[in-house]
C-alpha cells in the first residue's frame, strides 16, 4: 500500500513552523515510515509531481507569488492545513496591514536606517521577475479553502505531530491544553 | 448571618449568600462562568457578554445578575458555548491581536478564552482596521489594537478625589479608550502597575517593562482560565 | 475662562448632570466645543476632561471642530434613499464642492449624513442649521447654496409653511403634518384642560387604577402595561420621583410624535401632569430629539401658558402639595437614547448607554430615583382615558390591544403620513388605506421590527398578532430587498452605543458578509452564516436595540430568501472575494510598475 504524500511550503513566514516540524525529534523516523514527501523544502522538490494527500502551509500571502503557490497547493493537495499564526491570521508580516504600501516600501528601500545612505539612486525593486506585493498580508483561508488550522508561533511540535498522525490514521485529533497556543 | 439561597447550575445543587452575583456564586460552588469585562470589586458592566447564562430559560449576563432562591441556571450547553465562542472570535477580529508579539501573551484573558474555547481560527474575516497607539502618557501606553472595550480601566481607575483617568471616546465600533494624560501622569509607579493589571489584554502596558515571565511559566501556559475555580470542591 | 463656557456652566448651576444643556449652549454660540472648552468645563465642574469628552463624543450633533457656517445634515435612511437621496447628495456635493463627511475649504458648508430625522413622509429631507428642509429637489439644492453664498441665512430660505401649527409664528416650518386620519383618541376633538378638571377629585390611586383598567400599553414599541409601570414606581420607596417623556422617536420610519408635538402639545403636557400626579413626581422632563428643535418655541410657549394658568408649578390645579413642572431636555442625535434607561443616562448628562437591569427605572431611574418613562403617544392616550373612562377606551381595538394606534406610513404609498387606527386592522387594509402601490413587502416597526412579505398581509396590527411601535415602510415590487437590509444594518452600526461586544462589531461582520453577497461573491454558506451569526444578537445583547440589530438581515432572509439566492454564485462552494488584480494595484502604483496578473 502506498504511503500518504505530504507537501509543505513557507509563504510569508520565517520557516519557524518548519523548524517546529523538525522539533518532533526522533519521531521524524516514524514519520518517514508513515508518509512520503513531495514538493517541500524538506526534500527540495520544487514542483508537484503527483497529487498529494496533505499540504502544510506556513505563512500568509504577502505577494503575488505566495498567492500562486497557495493556489497550486490547493490544486495539488486533498487536504490543506494552515500551520502557524502567519498562515492563520497574517502574523507578524501583517503588522504592516494598516500602513500604506508606499510608506512601507519607502521605509524598506529608501528611508530605513539600513538603506538611507546605501541607495543613492533611490531605486525601488521593480523588475518584472519579482513578485509584486499585495495591498495587505492575507491569511491563507481568505484566498483558498483551508481544511484545518494549527495555531502557534510556531505551533508546538506535538501539535503538528498529533495533527499529522490524526490525518494519516484517521483517528481523532488530540488537543491537550498545552499544545494549542497562539504564540 | 445573611440569608442563604439555593439554586442550580446545570443541574448541580448550589448555595450561597443572598445578594451574590452569579459569577461569584458559581465560583463559590466550584463552577466557572467565563468573564472578560468583569473584575471582582468593581461594579459589573455586563458589556463583553461572555458571561451570558440562561436564568430560568432567559439569557442574562451572570456578572450583573444577583442570584435568587430557586434559580435554575444553565451555564454549559451547546447553545451558550457557541455564543461565547462567537463573542471571543468577534473580539479577535475586531482588533488587531498579534499574540506572538504581545507583551501580555500568556497572561492575556482574551487569549486564554480563545484557548478555553479551542479557537483554532476565528470564523470571521480579519478586517485589520487601523487603530492608534497612544504613548504620550509618562507611565504607560495604550495600544488600541488590542483593546476589547471592557471598560475595566474606565470603571476602576480613579484619582483620589474620584475623577476618571480613562473614559470612552466616540461610539459604536469606532469607540476607543481615551486617557486624561494630566491625571495619569500623577499616578505613582505602583498605581501605574495596578492600572496595567486591570487590563485583561495587552492594551494598557506599563512603560519600560515587558516580557517579564518566560514562556512556560505564564499564567495561562499550562492551565486553562477558570481551572483554578473548577478545582475548588463543593463547600 | 472663556466667557461662553462660564455662561453655560453657570446657567445650569455648575451641575454636571446638565452637561448636555451646556454643550447645546456652546454649540449654539460657537458651533463646536473644543479641547480648550472641555478643559475649562471640566475644571469648573470638577470632573476630568475625558469624562466631559466622553459625553460630547457620543452624540452625532456635537462636534469639536466647526462643521461649517452651514451644517447640512441630509437624511440617509431607507425612505430618503427610495425618494432619490443619491441625486440630492450629488447635487449638494457639486454645489458646495465638498464631500459628505467634510467641511468645504472656505468653511462655508459642512455635508453630513444623518439617521432618520422623522420626515419619512416628505423625503428627501435635510436639516440645515436647525431648519428642516423637506422634499428637496436638485433645483432647490442649487438655489439654497447659491443664496447661502449670497448671504442668506437658513431661516430666510423658508419658502412655504406646512399646514396647521407649522404656520404659527412660533414654528414657521416647511414641514407638513400629513395627518391623514384622525381617530377617536389622540386626534379627536378636545377642549384643552378638560381632563385636568377631573384631577382634583381623583386620588393618584384612582388614576393608576383607571389606567390599569384601560389595558393601555406603552406605545413606543415594547408594549409594557402602563398602569403596572406606574404602580411599580409608586411602590418604590422614595421622597422624589420623576416622570420622563420619551420624544426621541428615532426608529427610522417613525414620525407620529412629530405631529402630536406640532398639533396637540397641550394634550401631551396634560398627560404628563396626570402621570406626574399619579406617581407623585416632582418634575417632568420631555426628552426631545434635536431633530425637532424647530418646535422648541411652540412647546416652551405652551408650557409658559400652563404655568400662567396654574397647571404647572406649585400646588398644580389647586391640589395642595402637588408641585410639578416640566422641562425640555434636548438629545443630540443618538438612536439608542430612545431606550428608556439610555434616555435617563442622557438626561443625566452622560453617554446614552442602556443600563443593566435590574434595577429597573421604576426602582432606580433618573438621578437614582424611581422614574417612569413613557412615550408621547402613551401619555396623550392617558388624557382621554381619564376624560372618558377605561370602559370607553376598551371599547376600541381588540381584546388585548385596547384603544387606537398611530401609524407612521411611508415608502411606496400614495398618501404617506400619520394615520390613527383602531388596533386590529390588517396589513392588507392598512396598505389599501394609505394607497400602497404594488407592495412587495412591509417593514413593520422600523428596522428593529420585521420585514414581511405578502403571505403575512392578512395579519392584524395588535399585540396578539403583529405588535408595532407604528413605523410602516411600504416597499414596492421593484425595490431591492438586500439594499433594504444593508441600509438598516448600516443604521445599526452607526447607532450602536458600542457597549456590548456583539452589537459593536458583529453588526459590522454581518454588514460585510451581506455586501459580499450583494457584490456577487456570495456562496450558499454565506446565507447560513448570516442567519446563524444574526441569531446570536438576540441572545447576546443587553438592550432591545442590540437584540434586534440583526432583524433586517434575519427577517429579509426568512421572507425573501429567493432575493438572496439569485445573488449567490452557482455551483461554487467557496469564494472569499479575494481579487489578485485589485490587491496589487496599490503597490504597482507605488513602484511605478504596470499592473500585471499572475
Amino acid at each position: 500500500m502506498s504511503k500518504p504524500i505530504v507537501a509543505t511550503t513557507s509563504l510569508a513566514g520565517c520557516f519557524g513552523c518548519h523548524m517546529s516540524l523538525l522539533d518532533i525529534d526522533d519521531r521524524i523516523l516514524q514519520l518517514i515510515d508513515l508518509v512520503d514527501f513531495n514538493k517541500s523544502p524538506v526534500d527540495d522538490i520544487k514542483e508537484f509531481t503527483e497529487m498529494c494527500d496533505i499540504g502544510l502551509i506556513e505563512g500568509g500571502c504577502c505577494n503575488s507569488e505566495n498567492v500562486h503557490v497557495l493556489k497550486d497547493f490547493r490544486k495539488n493537495c486533498k487536504v490543506l492545513v494552515s500551520v502557524g499564526e502567519c498562515a492563520i491570521m497574517g502574523g507578524l508580516p501583517a503588522l504592516r496591514n494598516n500602513i500604506p504600501i508606499k510608506e512601507c516600501l519607502e521605509e524598506a528601500y529608501l528611508n530605513g536606517p539600513s538603506t538611507k545612505n546605501a541607495n543613492p539612486e533611490r531605486i525601488m525593486p521593480n523588475n518584472e521577475e519579482l513578485p509584486i506585493i499585495l495591498d495587505k498580508v492575507y491569511p491563507c483561508h481568505e484566498i483558498v479553502k483551508i481544511d484545518y488550522y494549527l495555531p502557534g508561533c510556531p505551533p508546538r511540535a506535538d501539535l503538528i505531530w498529533n495533527a499529522l498522525i490524526a490525518l494519516v490514521t484517521g483517528d481523532e485529533l488530540k488537543l491537550p491544553y498545552e499544545v494549542v497556543k497562539f504564540d | 448571618m445573611s440569608e442563604q439561597v439555593k439554586f442550580t447550575i446545570d443541574g448541580k445543587a448550589c448555595k450561597t449568600q443572598k445578594g451574590t452575583n452569579l459569577v461569584e456564586a458559581a465560583k463559590e460552588n466550584g463552577i466557572y462562568i467565563p468573564v472578560l469585562c468583569h473584575l471582582e470589586g468593581i461594579k459589573p458592566a455586563g458589556s463583553c457578554r461572555i458571561c451570558n447564562v440562561k436564568v430560568n430559560g432567559r439569557f442574562m449576563t451572570a456578572c450583573t445578575t444577583e442570584v435568587s432562591d430557586g434559580m435554575v441556571i444553565e451555564n454549559i450547553t451547546p447553545e451558550i458555548q457557541e455564543l461565547r465562542k462567537i463573542i471571543v472570535e468577534t473580539l479577535f477580529v475586531s482588533g488587531n491581536h498579534f499574540c506572538p508579539a504581545c507583551e501580555k501573551s500568556g497572561n492575556c484573558e482574551l487569549q486564554a478564552l480563545g484557548y478555553r474555547y479551542q479557537m483554532m481560527v476565528p470564523r470571521f474575516p480579519y478586517e485589520f482596521e487601523e487603530k492608534e497607539v497612544d504613548a504620550t502618557s509618562q507611565k504607560f501606553y495604550i495600544d488600541r489594537n488590542r483593546c476589547v472595550l471592557c471598560k475595566r480601566c474606565v470603571r476602576s481607575v480613579k484619582t483620589k478625589d474620584g475623577k476618571s483617568i480613562f473614559a470612552i471616546l466616540g461610539r459604536g465600533h469606532q469607540a476607543v479608550i481615551n486617557i486624561d494624560h494630566e491625571l495619569a501622569n500623577q499616578l505613582s509607579d505602583e498605581e501605574a502597575q495596578e492600572v496595567m493589571n486591570t487590563c485583561p489584554v495587552g492594551s494598557i502596558l506599563k512603560k519600560e517593562r515587558g516580557y517579564v515571565d518566560p514562556i512556560g511559566s505564564r499564567k495561562y501556559d499550562n492551565k486553562p482560565i477558570g481551572s483554578e475555580i473548577e478545582q475548588i470542591t463543593n463547600l | 475662562m472663556n466667557s461662553q463656557v462660564q455662561i453655560a456652566v453657570e446657567k445650569y448651576g455648575k451641575d454636571a448632570s446638565r452637561l448636555m444643556d451646556m454643550f447645546h449652549h456652546l454649540m449654539h454660540e460657537k458651533g463646536f466645543v473644543d479641547d480648550e472648552d472641555l478643559n475649562q468645563m471640566a475644571e469648573a465642574l470638577d470632573i476630568s476632561k475625558v469624562d466631559a469628552e466622553q459625553t460630547l463624543s457620543y452624540y452625532h450633533f456635537f462636534n469639536k471642530k466647526s462643521r461649517g457656517k452651514f451644517s447640512i445634515y441630509l437624511n440617509n435612511s431607507l425612505v430618503s434613499q427610495m425618494m432619490g437621496r443619491a441625486e440630492i447628495a450629488e447635487a449638494f456635493e457639486k454645489a458646495t464642492a465638498t464631500e459628505f463627511g467634510k467641511v468645504s475649504a472656505d468653511g462655508m458648508f459642512g455635508l453630513f449624513n444623518t439617521s432618520c430625522i422623522g420626515m419619512n413622509d416628505q423625503e428627501p429631507a435635510a436639516i440645515i442649521n436647525g431648519v428642516v428642509f423637506p422634499k428637496i429637489t436638485t433645483y432647490r439644492v442649487r438655489e439654497l447654496i447659491r443664496e447661502f453664498r449670497a448671504g442668506k441665512t437658513a431661516p430666510e430660505m423658508i419658502n412655504s409653511y406646512g399646514g396647521g401649527q407649522n404656520q404659527s409664528s412660533l414654528v414657521q416650518a416647511m414641514v407638513t403634518n400629513n395627518l391623514n386620519r384622525r381617530g377617536s383618541v389622540i386626534f379627536a376633538d378636545y377642549t384643552p384642560g378638560e381632563a385636568l378638571k377631573k384631577l382634583p377629585n381623583m386620588k393618584s390611586r384612582d388614576i393608576i387604577e383607571e389606567v390599569k383598567n384601560s389595558n393601555l400599553r406603552g406605545r413606543g414599541g415594547a408594549g409594557f402595561p402602563v398602569g403596572l409601570k406606574w404602580d411599580f414606581c409608586t411602590k418604590s420607596p422614595s421622597e422624589d420621583r420623576y416622570l420622563l417623556c420619551n420624544a426621541d422617536e428615532g426608529e427610522p420610519g417613525t414620525f407620529k410624535d412629530r405631529v402630536i408635538l406640532t398639533e396637540t402639545p397641550h394634550l401631551l403636557f396634560e398627560g404628563m401632569i396626570i402621570a406626574g400626579y399619579a406617581i407623585g413626581a416632582k418634575e417632568g422632563i420631555l426628552y426631545l430629539r434635536l431633530e425637532y428643535e424647530y418646535l422648541e418655541k411652540l412647546l416652551e410657549s405652551v408650557l409658559d401658558n400652563f404655568r400662567k394658568k396654574g397647571l404647572l408649578g406649585k400646588n398644580v390645579l389647586g391640589i395642595e402639595g402637588f408641585n410639578f413642572d416640566i422641562r425640555i431636555q434636548f438629545g443630540a442625535g443618538a438612536y439608542v437614547c430612545g431606550e428608556e434607561s439610555a434616555l435617563i443616562e442622557s438626561c443625566e448628562g452622560k453617554r446614552g448607554e442602556p443600563r443593566n437591569r435590574p434595577p429597573f427605572p421604576v426602582q432606580v431611574g433618573y438621578l437614582n430615583k424611581p422614574t417612569v418613562v413613557n412615550n408621547v403617544e402613551t401619555l396623550c392616550s392617558v388624557v382621554k382615558i381619564i376624560l372618558n373612562g377605561a370602559e370607553w377606551y376598551k371599547s376600541m381595538g381588540t381584546k388585548e390591544s385596547s384603544g387606537t394606534k398611530l401609524l407612521s406610513i411611508s415608502g411606496d404609498v400614495k398618501y404617506p403620513g400619520v394615520f390613527e387606527i383602531e388596533w386590529g386592522m390588517t396589513i392588507h387594509e392598512m396598505l389599501e388605506m394609505s394607497g400602497a402601490m404594488h407592495p412587495k413587502a412591509v417593514q413593520v416597526g422600523g428596522p428593529s421590527g420585521r420585514l414581511i412579505a405578502e403571505n403575512e398581509f392578512e395579519r392584524t396590527i395588535c399585540y396578539e398578532d403583529l405588535p408595532t411601535g407604528g413605523a410602516m415602510i411600504v416597499l414596492g415590487q421593484n425595490r431591492n430587498i438586500l439594499e433594504v437590509a444593508l441600509n438598516f444594518t448600516e443604521f445599526f452600526i452607526e447607532e450602536s452605543c458600542g457597549s456590548c461586544a456583539p452589537c459593536r462589531y458583529l453588526t459590522v461582520i454581518l454588514r460585510n458578509k451581506l455586501k459580499k453577497i450583494m457584490d456577487g461573491k456570495g456562496v450558499a454558506k454565506d446565507i447560513d452564516d448570516l442567519v446563524h451569526w444574526g441569531q446570536q444578537m438576540k441572545k447576546a445583547n443587553r438592550c432591545g436595540l442590540g437584540q434586534t440589530a440583526a432583524n433586517p438581515i434575519l427577517t429579509s432572509i426568512e421572507n425573501f430568501k429567493q432575493d438572496y439566492m439569485t445573488k449567490i454564485e452557482k455551483g461554487k462552494e467557496f469564494d472569499t472575494k479575494f481579487n489578485l488584480e485589485a490587491a496589487i494595484q496599490e503597490s504597482s502604483r507605488a513602484v511605478g510598475r504596470f499592473p500585471q496578473t499572475y
